[in-house]
């Protein structure tokens, strides 16, 4: 594919608001992870929650669209002055030429969790305040993002479980070379819901302790929450140096299973072998990569070996969801803006929480902060129904 | 974008199948309205062909129906997926167990709730590897579809299979977001004319509302007005008829889908 350049992007994690609180996290290695307080949770589980009281609620004319999720991409689309550079945009291109594409797992759906709790005692209805199309929904991002930012271009919500941001960019750089936009913001928001956090209890894959991606002892994930965004242009032919770019996009199915990757990781590497195609680069190009690394016993162990069996032993690897819990449908824009950041900031991040890594598992796993300055690097995201993306970024020198 | 039509899928109340829909929907024969019948599909595992939900049955049996008439080995079909509501009895099931005091969530309705499920029970069936997206643009969900369908079919240069399907959310959100009937549609989509291919579709998005192109049967304008997928109705109608046709496909608020159907 032709590089795209990521002209603006911001990420809000349990890490913190914006670009800079995540930039010193990852630095000092903290994790945003704590003991489970969500809502009426009674779980023994780990979240990264966003503090509720920085989830500002949606006011005047976007209304309809209030709920945990918009609440948590307006925050994130409040950083960065990620709203000034699509405006600046929006003034280049028209609001017409814009795409939008982002992705979430489960949208608004803790709107209608909490509906379900006070249905009339005699009719069932749902309480007359609700709104679907507006929260449940799985546009409900999708709408609510295009009106705040004031977007009239082409427009669609990728929803593939935890590797919906990640294809997001998979279609924002389709929909731009076939000429139906000039730009597109691309990313995602997943918020905490009672869904996902028991859904995945009853999968037994929730681990009672911090998730140890890679770690010998590690017992399933943590749940986090977060957004992030990211605005995507044709690159110049010489760009200047520090531009971030996205090279290639990979993607896959497992054809194996609903809720478990395939043993072997025989889809995981078809998308990285893909990306790595797209982005016209052998795996000797790539410096680092973002894992999926989810911290369940299954996830880790084929991940390592689809990734050993392209990249072998010699290329930086760490999962940075001991440190921001699994952000699932938001993962792929929270993973992507840190490898920008690895590259911006000439540092790998290491795996927060991750204490021994499983000797069984042979690629090159970081357990610290490297300070060697990755140019090109790769993310992986992989979700329910055995869908992969692989995404290849690129720093210019 | 132009793209080339090979194959098409149908599934609704009175639209059993292409071959059986098509003087329908031009007008030959009468629409009569019945139930869909919904198997899971005899291509997946047993385990899986039991933990099918409604939704995934729907979008399965749809896009076997485009395939049915299409010598394209199925595993090499890219595929978009594309629905308003996704899995709607799920979430349901899910929502009503949490709000039990005991909130014991059933593990195949969670990971038969996400959207991507008949994507992932579909690339089961047919043993593919092949890349796939599911999508959601609400009311527009079948034209966001088509769009990325489109885009990838010309940007990837390989055959794509989009499929487009809604049915009822059950009670008690469908009395908030009632819909009509139960829809599916399948579209077999090619970057070259081939021997199999029929039609040629050259699509444009338009940054103007404009009237939507109808149906003129009043029971198959519900069905078009009424649910997502059946937005798709007026394409579908112009690929079982003879002449080429303009239309408008509602996209978003503020813009719509021109699309010229040419027969070839």
């Amino acid at each position: 594919m032709k590089p795209l350049t990521l002209s603006a992007f911001t990420l809000t994690t349990s890490l913190g608001i914006g670009l800079r609180a995540h930039i010193d996290a990852l630095r000092s290695g903290r994790s945003g992870l704590a003991r489970c307080a969500f809502e009426s949770a009674r779980l023994d589980t780990w979240v990264g929650q966003v503090p509720d009281a920085r989830l500002a609620p949606i006011n005047e004319e976007l209304a309809a669209f209030d709920c945990r999720n918009n609440r948590l991409a307006q925050l994130a689309l409040a950083q960065d002055d990620f709203l000034q550079a699509v405006a600046q945009a929006r003034n280049r291109y028209g609001a017409r030429r814009i795409g939008l594409f982002v992705g979430t797992s489960t949208s608004g759906l803790f709107q209608t969790e909490l509906a379900y709790r006070h249905r009339d005692a005699l009719s069932g209805a749902l309480p007359s305040g609700f709104n679907y199309a507006a929260t449940h929904n799985t546009f409900s991002l999708g709408g609510f993002v295009r009106a705040r930012l004031g977007l009239q271009g082409p427009a669609a919500v990728v929803s593939t479980a935890c590797s919906s941001s990640a294809k997001a960019f998979g279609s924002a750089a389709r929909m731009i070379a076939a000429g139906l936009c000039d730009a597109a913001v691309v990313g995602g928001a997943d918020s905490l819901c009672l869904t996902t956090l028991y859904g995945f209890t009853s999968l037994e894959l929730l681990s009672s302790a911090p998730c140890r991606p890679f770690d010998i002892e590690r017992s399933g994930i943590s749940i986090g929450e977060g957004a992030g965004f990211a605005l995507l242009e044709h690159s110049e032919e010489h760009e200047s140096a520090g531009t971030v770019q996205l090279l290639g996009v990979g993607e896959s199915n497992d054809a194996h299973h609903m809720s478990a990757p395939h043993p072997e990781g025989v889809g995981a590497r078809g998308a990285m072998d893909q990306a790595l195609t797209s982005a016209g680069l052998t795996a000797r190009d790539i410096d680092y990569i973002n894992l999926h690394g989810t911290a369940t016993r299954s996830n880790d162990a084929a991940e390592d070996k689809a990734v050993y069996a392209l990249f072998g032993s010699s290329t930086a690897c760490s999962s940075t969801k001991g440190a921001t819990g699994h952000l699932l449908g938001a993962a792929g824009i929270a993973e992507a803006v840190i490898c920008a950041l690895a590259m911006g900031e000439r540092f790998m991040p290491g795996s927060v929480n991750t204490r021994r890594v499983d000797p069984s598992l042979r690629v090159r796993y970081l357990l610290d902060n490297a300070t060697h300055a990755p140019r090109r690097v790769m993310s992986n995201s992989f979700g329910f129904g055995g869908s992969n993306c692989s995404l290849v970024f690129g720093r210019v020198q | 974008m132009q793209v080339f039509v090979e194959s098409v899928g149908l599934l609704g109340p009175g639209l059993s199948g292409w071959p059986a829909s098509r003087p329908v929907l031009t007008g030959v024969a009468p629409y009569v309205p019945g139930e869909v019948p919904l198997p899971s599909p005899d291509a997946l595992p047993a385990a899986e062909r039991r933990r099918t939900g409604l939704e995934v049955r729907l979008a399965l049996n749809a896009g076997l129906d485009a395939l049915v008439r299409s010598a394209r080995p199925p595993e090499t079909l890219a595929s978009v997926f594309t629905s308003c509501c996704g899995e709607g009895h799920a979430i349901h099931q899910i929502c009503e167990a949490l709000a039990t005091a005991e909130r014991v969530v059933s593990p195949t309705s969670f990971h038969n709730s996400v959207h991507n499920a008949p994507a992932g029970y579909w690339s089961i069936a047919q043993r593919s590897q092949a890349p796939s997206t599911s999508l959601c643009c609400f009311e527009w969900s079948f034209n966001a579809g088509l769009l990325e369908a489109c885009a990838y079919c010309l940007t990837e240069a390989r055959p794509v299979l989009l499929i487009s399907y809604d049915l009822p959310y059950p009670e008690p959100v469908h009395a908030v977001w009632p819909m009509t009937g139960t829809l599916g549609a399948a579209l077999l989509l090619a970057p070259r004319a081939t021997s199999a291919s029929f039609a040629r579709l050259d699509v444009q998005t338009e940054t103007d509302a404009r009237a939507p192109t109808r149906m003129q049967d009043p029971a198959l304008e519900a069905l078009r007005s009424g649910n997502p997928t059946g937005r798709a109705l007026p394409l579908l109608r112009a690929l079982a008829g003879p002449a080429p046709e303009r239309l408008v496909l509602e996209y978003l608020t503020d813009s719509a889908a021109l699309v010229t159907v040419t027969p070839c």
